[in-house]
């Protein structure tokens, strides 16, 4: 943080992206774009059934089919994979049971994709149908049906149950306590590019695996598992991504199947899921059902919190025991929660297997937590946004559950809402109808633990300079829209005093680029641009050191920008950078430098302790306008207003990007979208039944940057990728209520629900479902809070 | 299905596909292909004029990311055949840009950061340039309305309005864009 009193020369700038002229001319080579000599092209075949086990597959008609190279079964790979170390569950092509409608059970390559479905038609699968878990309840009580053979009992994946200080104490201390059931329904990613993999294994006994993924290291730890081969002899390359958010960080089935194929075929093969896989592929929102208890005093001081969350997990383990964490590590991080309780189970289900949708488990509990506040405060008496001011977590503290907080720009953040769209004299008076509503709420900078145990650096960075004066910057990290491989560019020219132009970045290549964990937990840009300034600072130094000779002028007093390192007192007094390259390598040989990241310790030592920790938090507010039309349900969303503590922005311009995409996709979540079944089957999987925002549903917003300078961030950043999302859902349903004054504790908020809690209400009933599953959480772990 | 029953799944394959030659007009230049009748025009470029630019969201006609341009009017390639399109101009992304000079929308897109995954821009910026082509300075709701076809999951659309905005000025002004 040494150069923050020098004005930054391309930190700031609202910069083009080093990938966008590719993007905007048809350029990019998406994964599906790819294209191999002799590559065939591969096909799965997949279960129709929810539950059932594999009597039978008879191959034997498809592999006679003319243009048929392979066909592949489940016993051809046998062991099991999936991104988290304790849920190892996954088959690439299921052996015995299919445990989802969509789960593969053969794969087939042959000379063309027609060809290859034709061949999937051609297999002949026997089931034995078994009975099918659907929802939360059925999975705690049907003891005859087990979806796993592992976890704790029947058809839990994971429980949790943990206590930070003691809850009946502050229960005990508060002047009201308050009790809400919250539903939060599942959806998912939708990106707009299907899942692709090309696989191509070589005489020389290498892999190589192009895939649309966000995590290619974790891929090709997988890849070395699944078909033992030495890691050192797989390559995995992520292509130009068309859309993530958290849906391609998992490990997919089809991408290991097509590398077994091409290993088979000794040709590469390429596959491309249809939209209706991408749709069972999924891996997105859990649907989690949340039962929150709160105790206040008169001013809205929280005195204690007892949270309970219910996660449909789906078919498979998948990020779900993280999921589960996170729906309770990050209540404590926004007000202050002096004493908290959290329990939480995730169960399986025979549907497709939920994941991390930006956000990753955090959505649900915040909205429930900000609409729960919402009430407190009408209860209260109290303004809601200053209720929220009053409470804020301090900088630099601890909270109840160990969770270590940075800086805080929630108090900014709501205040620059609140100001902007002039909530004071529109909340409680605008006409019915017509309502306002406000949220706050935090996110992680990034997960301060990798997903498998390890001491190595969570992300790496190698820098070269030629005598050319090209540098080029090396990272594992992935480029998925948000703007990682420019943040790199912009972090190396901006410690070499280069523009970012000048620079060639190179990413995502297991084989050429040093490790980084994977674009998800809103990692990228601190880790990636810490480790930059590591390398480029370690260049720089060798520099300064032959450009201070050369002009005579003391080492300290030298600054490099524009293309020159130059006296910062005499600026007239300096070199060409090329020059400076040229002069260093002479001198020092050839030019290149490492540097690499790795968060702090979290302080928590309990288990569980691992999900919350982060070197710093993002936090948010929104306000949201909208009409609601009373007769029929309908919302129009007029204005959002989210203002975002990013610690500092990088480059504005795509942090207002990631601030507008996520407002967007809040607003899905909050009025429509749905990944629902019927009896395992998708009801809408397409994108025309699935509704998602067009260009005219969505709202004209208002972004707002508020920068606190977090010493743990790159200039002091923080994230942005998902965090902005969390606030925007509970503003709606606070909105709606200012509306129309019913209560939607439910998301969506979809038109019928609001006609019904509306007849409700004109009949004087309660509409909802406050309903729990009936389930005996263990005793929990009891922490003690740590000073501060 | 009830549960404990057994079920076998086994569809019998189509029969043999008829092929035709077909003779297209794609970004100023004359093709000829030979393609069995019912391959799509998103498959024809893509696969066999290798004009990989045109992306598929949904092969369903019902996301807009292949849209592309014909004799003018945004088609969704998903749901058009070749062999109706003989002799019609055809323009992908790949014909947007003049002699290596990006087209003001390009410029625009880039500039803003409409583009953020990128897989959606194709498609909108050939919707984009129909529209500018009819309407030389349509109003925010008219490019709304004009671009409803096209969904991003990326951008919350904003960035895409105002990078249309800003090439249609700079069109209108007959100003060429900065280089980026």
């Amino acid at each position: 943080m040494k150069d923050q009193q020098d004005e930054y020369s391309v930190i700031g700038r609202p910069l083009i992206k080093v990938d966008a002229m590719a993007k905007v001319t048809g350029e990019a080579k998406y994964a599906d774009d790819l294209v191999l000599p002799r590559m065939l092209h591969a096909k799965m075949l997949r279960s129709p059934h929810p539950h059932a086990r594999i009597l039978s597959i008879e191959t034997a008609g498809a592999e006679a089919l003319p243009g048929v190279h392979v066909v592949l079964t489940g016993r051809a790979l046998p062991i099991r994979f999936g991104i988290l170390p304790v849920s190892q569950d996954e088959e690439c092509l299921a052996i015995d049971r299919v445990r989802y409608v969509g789960d593969p059970v053969a794969a087939v390559a042959a000379v063309d994709e027609e060809t290859a479905e034709a061949a999937c038609r051609l297999i002949r699968v026997e089931y034995e149908v078994l009975p099918a878990i659907m929802n939360v309840d059925e999975a705690l009580t049907r003891e005859d049906v087990r979806i796993h053979d592992y976890g704790p009992r029947g058809n839990i994946h994971k429980e949790v149950s943990l206590e930070f200080g003691d809850v009946e104490e502050g229960f005990a201390e508060a002047d009201s306590i308050r009790e809400d059931v919250f539903y939060y329904e599942g959806s998912t990613h939708l990106p707009m590019e299907q899942h692709a993999a090309l696989g191509a294994y070589g005489p020389d006994g290498k892999l190589t695996l192009w895939s649309s993924t966000q995590t290619p290291h974790y891929v090709h730890r997988a890849l070395a598992k699944v078909l033992e081969l030495p890691a050192s002899h797989i390559r995995v390359i992520a292509a130009p991504h068309g859309g993530g958010f958290g849906g391609k960080s998992d490990v997919f089935n089809h991408e290991i199947v097509v590398c077994k194929l091409s290993m088979l075929a000794g040709r590469p093969v390429k596959i491309c899921l249809t939209r209706e896989e991408v749709f069972y592929a999924h891996r997105g929102r859990h649907p989690v059902r949340m039962w929150l208890r709160t105790g206040v005093t008169r001013d809205g001081r929280i005195t204690a919190m007892h949270f309970r969350s219910y996660l449909d997990g789906g078919a498979y383990g998948s990020y779900g025991v993280a999921s589960l964490y996170y729906t309770g590590a990050l209540q404590t991080v926004t007000y202050q929660v002096p004493r908290y309780k959290f329990e939480g189970v995730r169960v399986f289900t025979n549907k497709p297997p939920c994941g991390p949708k930006r956000g990753h488990g955090t959505p649900q509990p915040r909205c429930a937590l900000e609409v729960h506040l919402d009430k407190i405060a009408e209860q209260l008496g109290l303004d809601p946004a200053e209720m929220r001011r009053r409470h804020l977590v301090p900088p630099n503290s601890v909270t109840v559950n160990q969770l270590r907080i940075g800086t805080v720009g929630l108090g900014e953040c709501l205040d620059r809402v609140v100001e902007r769209s002039g909530w004071k004299a529109k909340h409680g008076t605008l006409p019915f109808g017509h309502g306002i509503g406000i949220a706050g709420s935090a996110y992680i900078s990034g997960a301060g633990l990798p997903i498998y145990w390890n001491a190595m650096p969570h992300s790496g960075v190698m820098i070269k300079i030629d005598r050319g004066g090209g540098v080029a910057i090396f990272c594992g990290s992935t480029d998925i829209g948000q703007g990682s491989d420019s943040v790199l560019a912009y972090v190396a020219a901006e410690e070499l005093g280069i523009e970012p132009e000048d620079i060639r970045v190179v990413t995502a290549d297991t084989d050429l680029t040093p490790v980084d964990l994977g674009s998800y937990s809103s990692r990228v840009t601190l880790m990636t641009g810490n480790a930059t300034i590591e390398a480029a600072r370690k260049l720089r130094a060798q520099l300064f050191e032959v450009a201070a000779e050369k002009l005579g002028v003391p080492f300290d007093r030298l600054r490099a920008a524009r293309r020159r390192i130059f006296d910062r007192e005499d600026p007239g007094r300096g070199i060409p950078f090329v020059e400076a390259a040229v002069l260093a390598e002479a001198r020092f040989g050839t030019l290149g430098a490492t540097g690499s990241y790795t968060p702090p310790k979290g302080l928590g030592t309990y288990k569980g302790a691992g999900v919350g920790p982060t070197p710093t938090y993002s936090y948010s507010a929104a306000v949201v306008e909208l009409h609601v039309d009373p007769d029929t349900g309908f919302i129009t969303v007029d204005k959002v207003w989210l203002a975002h503590d990013i610690g500092k922005a990088i480059n504005p311009l795509l942090v207002i990007g990631q601030i507008e995409g996520s407002v967007y996709m809040a607003l899905g979540e909050a009025l429509m979208e749905e990944q629902v079944f019927r009896k395992g089957v998708h009801k809408l999987p397409s994108m025309l039944e699935y509704k998602s925002p067009t260009f005219l549903e969505t709202p004209e917003m208002e972004s707002i940057l508020v920068e606190t300078l977090d010493p743990a961030g790159p200039y002091g950043a923080k994230e942005v990728g998902q965090g902005v999302l969390l606030p925007v859902v509970p503003a709606v349903l606070n909105a709606i209520y200012d509306a129309v004054g019913v209560r939607i504790d439910e998301v969506p908020a979809s038109p019928d629900k609001i006609v019904r809690a509306l007849e409700a209400k004109r009949l004087g009933r309660i509409a909802g479902n406050g309903r729990l599953p009936s389930v005996v959480f263990p005793q929990p772990t009891v922490v003690e809070p740590v000073r501060s | 299905m009830e549960a404990n029953q057994t079920s076998v799944v086994n569809i019998a394959p189509p029969r043999e596909v008829h092929k035709e030659l077909i003779r297209l007009r794609v970004n100023g230049e004359t093709r000829e292909v030979y393609v069995p009748v019912h391959k799509t025009l998103l498959e024809v470029l893509r696969e066999d004029l290798n004009l990989t630019g045109t992306k598929h969201g949904c092969e369903l006609g019902e996301c807009g990311t292949c849209t592309v341009l014909v004799d003018g009017e945004p088609v969704l390639s998903c749901l058009a055949l070749p062999i109706e399109l003989q002799d019609r101009e055809i323009l992908t992304v790949e014909g947007l840009a003049e002699r290596g000079i990006p087209h003001p929308l390009q410029t625009a897109f880039a500039e803003l950061g409409a583009a953020q995954c990128g897989y959606c821009t194709p498609g909108i910026l050939m919707a984009a340039k129909s529209l500018l082509e009819e309407n030389a300075t349509p109003t925010r709701d008219e490019i709304k309305e004009a671009l409803s076809g096209n969904l991003c999951r990326c951008t919350g659309y904003v960035k895409i309005l105002e990078a249309v905005e800003l090439a249609s000025q700079r069109m209108a002004r007959n100003e060429a864009a900065p280089t980026p």
